[in-house]
């Protein structure tokens, strides 16, 4: 792992800086490969540091044997997993006065998930959340984020040797919120990680989750699903780092966007280091374009640096919603609501279908329901 | 007993007049055949009946059983009772068969069909058109062959049940097997219900199975022809040379 208190940086072409030192990435200026897609006038002054003057209500429902409590930032597990590669998150990490920690002591399956709403009741504000599951424990954590506010925040999970973890991630803002937020998982030994990012709301939502393993033969599944409309911008950037051998990834992207400068982008960063053998990762990501006007940016990146993979690949696509299958559906005598309906539901059920969390099913499919009820009105 | 009445149809494409003032009636029980070379606008005249957006329709009219068919949206029209079978129809992906099938007998009848009656009816549609059951399991004309992709269009004019049924092209692409099941299909709906047909078609070959009981020979965008069975044969032996000189204003080919 980077070191903590000075910067360095890899020797690949994603090249990418480490540091807790806001000063150690500079203020972006557009130009740089982490923020080219980035409109920055539109972060809500999150490039410099902020007084927070916001407030964010969460609403904790865990089971008993779950652990939720709030710690201040010196203690010593926070910044442990995720160190700053942009300077957004430093500068959170920074301006942080205490910190969320979600735990499941080792050997416990938690009897049901861990919901975490979070509330943005306006202003601007810096999170962190740190989820910590022992050796040997299981649980799935929802967190879901409502309301509206600027904040920029970090995530990490430590995920113990054994352990399985479910983490779902909503945003689910009113269209005036900017949320920047970096997360890193570092899934253990024959771990197994789940990361479901969904994406909705907000004016600016970019989310960017990074996997690194602590031990061999990990696991980690990342989904995402989002739905940009008129105006917002939602960017998404994956990174897995094959660190350690043996261990598998899976990164599926699925995004429908519709209106009037509705901007997407994501960007799938796999790099397999020489001690990441027989891994076996594949990232893909899809674009449904639903109307004119709409853009998506793709770009996978894949960066080997061992002979010996097991599998490794990608694939990104992005297409029009077909007039023609309309056509064919609608000349069936099914409405253009309902044809409309089943070609999203079907893009998006590879997504949804993966999840894994019962509660969320109808949820999500009925957001994305209403999503597609605003196309054209 | 329904009525479908085309008058004095012109459509256009990209302001480029391919129908030129077609006169048709089909009622039910009726089965005509619309012969034509290509480029003539057969399949020009299926889909502006059907509501294809692509085409605009400049003058005329076309009436079911008296309702203004060219004043109602695509999925009206199929409600109506209107059918079409694709030369090319499309795949929608992640969509499957069961589902897409059972959703559109939802919309045309009006209700969902009851589930364990559907599962029974599909079941023998598609044993009719020699259709492994496994076929209702994959994605909407995805992957599908051929001849795959016509008995599917077929497989969903014997459920849909409309009052008229526009095949266009149904036979292109078809081996001889796939021909003589995808036209029994045809036959054994013809025979179960009081269906009108329209039988769109290059070739005579599919008219040894499906005997019209009307043959309109299409040329430039109308039709110049018209007569029972024996046409077909004719059509069959002479080809379309002859009315080469009636297509000259027409559509190139």
């Amino acid at each position: 792992m980077a070191g903590q208190t000075h910067s360095h940086t890899d020797q690949t072409v994603t090249r990418r800086v480490y540091s807790r030192d806001p000063d150690a990435f500079g203020v972006p200026t557009g130009r740089e490969e982490e923020w080219r897609f980035t409109p920055l006038d539109r972060l809500g002054g999150l490039t410099r540091p902020i007084q927070p003057d916001g407030k964010i209500v969460v609403d904790v429902q865990a089971p008993a044997e779950v652990s939720v409590r709030t710690v201040g930032t010196d203690d010593p597990a926070i910044g442990g997993v995720h160190t700053p590669s942009n300077q957004v998150s430093a500068l959170a990490l920074a301006g942080i006065h205490e910190a969320m920690v979600v735990s499941v002591p080792a050997e416990v399956a938690a009897s049901g998930p861990t919901f975490l709403t979070m509330r943005g009741e306006g202003g601007s504000q810096y999170g962190h959340l740190l989820v910590e599951v022992g050796a040997g424990a299981a649980a799935v954590v929802v967190v879901d984020h409502v309301g509206t506010a600027t904040l920029a925040s970090n995530v990490e999970y430590r995920i113990g040797a054994g352990a399985a973890l479910t983490v779902v991630s909503i945003q689910d803002w009113e269209p005036t919120a900017v949320h920047v937020e970096s997360q890193t998982a570092l899934v253990g030994r024959d771990a197994r990680f789940k990361h479901v990012l969904v994406t909705l709301g907000g004016a600016l939502v970019r989310i960017s989750p990074t996997v690194r393993f602590a031990g061999p033969g990990g696991d980690a599944d990342l989904l995402g699903l989002y739905f940009t409309d008129t105006g917002q911008h939602q960017e998404h950037r994956v990174f897995i780092d094959h660190n350690a051998p043996r261990c598998r990834s899976r990164v599926t992207y699925k995004g429908a966007l519709q209106g009037e400068d509705a901007h997407a982008v994501w960007i799938g960063d796999v790099l397999i280091r020489p001690e990441g053998v027989d891994t076996d990762t594949y990232e893909l990501n899809r674009n449904l374009l639903l109307t004119e006007g709409a853009r998506a940016d793709s770009v996978p990146n894949l960066e080997i640096t061992t002979g010996e993979v097991l599998g490794a690949g990608h694939a990104s696509a992005t297409g029009r919603f077909d007039d023609l299958q309309l056509f064919y559906l609608m000349s069936r005598g099914i409405p253009e609501t309902e044809a409309r309906q089943m070609v999203v539901r079907a893009f998006f059920a590879e997504v949804i279908d993966k999840i894994g969390v019962p509660e969320l099913v109808e949820r999500l499919t009925t957001a994305v329901d209403d999503e597609l009820a605003k196309v054209g009105r | 007993m329904a009525t479908l009445a085309i008058r004095d149809l012109h459509v256009s494409v990209d302001d480029v007049e391919i129908l030129k003032g077609v006169d048709l009636t089909v009622a039910s029980g009726q089965t005509h055949a619309i012969m034509g070379p290509n480029g003539s606008g057969k399949s020009t005249l299926a889909y502006s009946i059907a509501g294809h957006p692509k085409y605009t329709v400049t003058r005329g009219e076309v009436l079911l059983d008296g309702e203004d068919v060219l004043s109602m949206s695509v999925d009206e029209r199929a409600r109506a009772g209107l059918f079409l079978a694709m030369q090319y129809p499309v795949e929608v992906a992640g969509v499957s068969v069961s589902n897409f099938l059972r959703t559109a007998a939802t919309a045309v009848r009006g209700e969902a069909p009851k589930l364990r009656t559907w599962m029974k009816e599909v079941k023998a549609a598609m044993a009719d058109l020699e259709m492994d059951p496994a076929f209702a399991e994959r994605n909407v004309n995805e992957g599908f062959s051929g001849g795959e992709k016509k008995r599917h269009e077929i497989l969903q004019l014997a459920l849909l049940k409309p009052k008229i049924a526009i095949l266009d092209e149904t036979d292109s692409g078809l081996d001889v097997d796939a021909l003589r099941v995808v036209s029994q299909g045809v036959n054994a709906v013809r025979a179960s219900t009081d269906v009108g047909t329209l039988l769109i078609t290059h070739y005579t070959r599919i008219l040894r199975y499906v005997t019209p009981d009307f043959v309109h020979v299409f040329a430039g965008g109308r039709i110049v022809e018209e007569g029972g069975p024996e046409l077909a044969e004719r059509l069959e032996s002479e080809g379309y040379a002859r009315y080469a000189a009636l297509a000259g204003s027409g559509p190139a080919a």
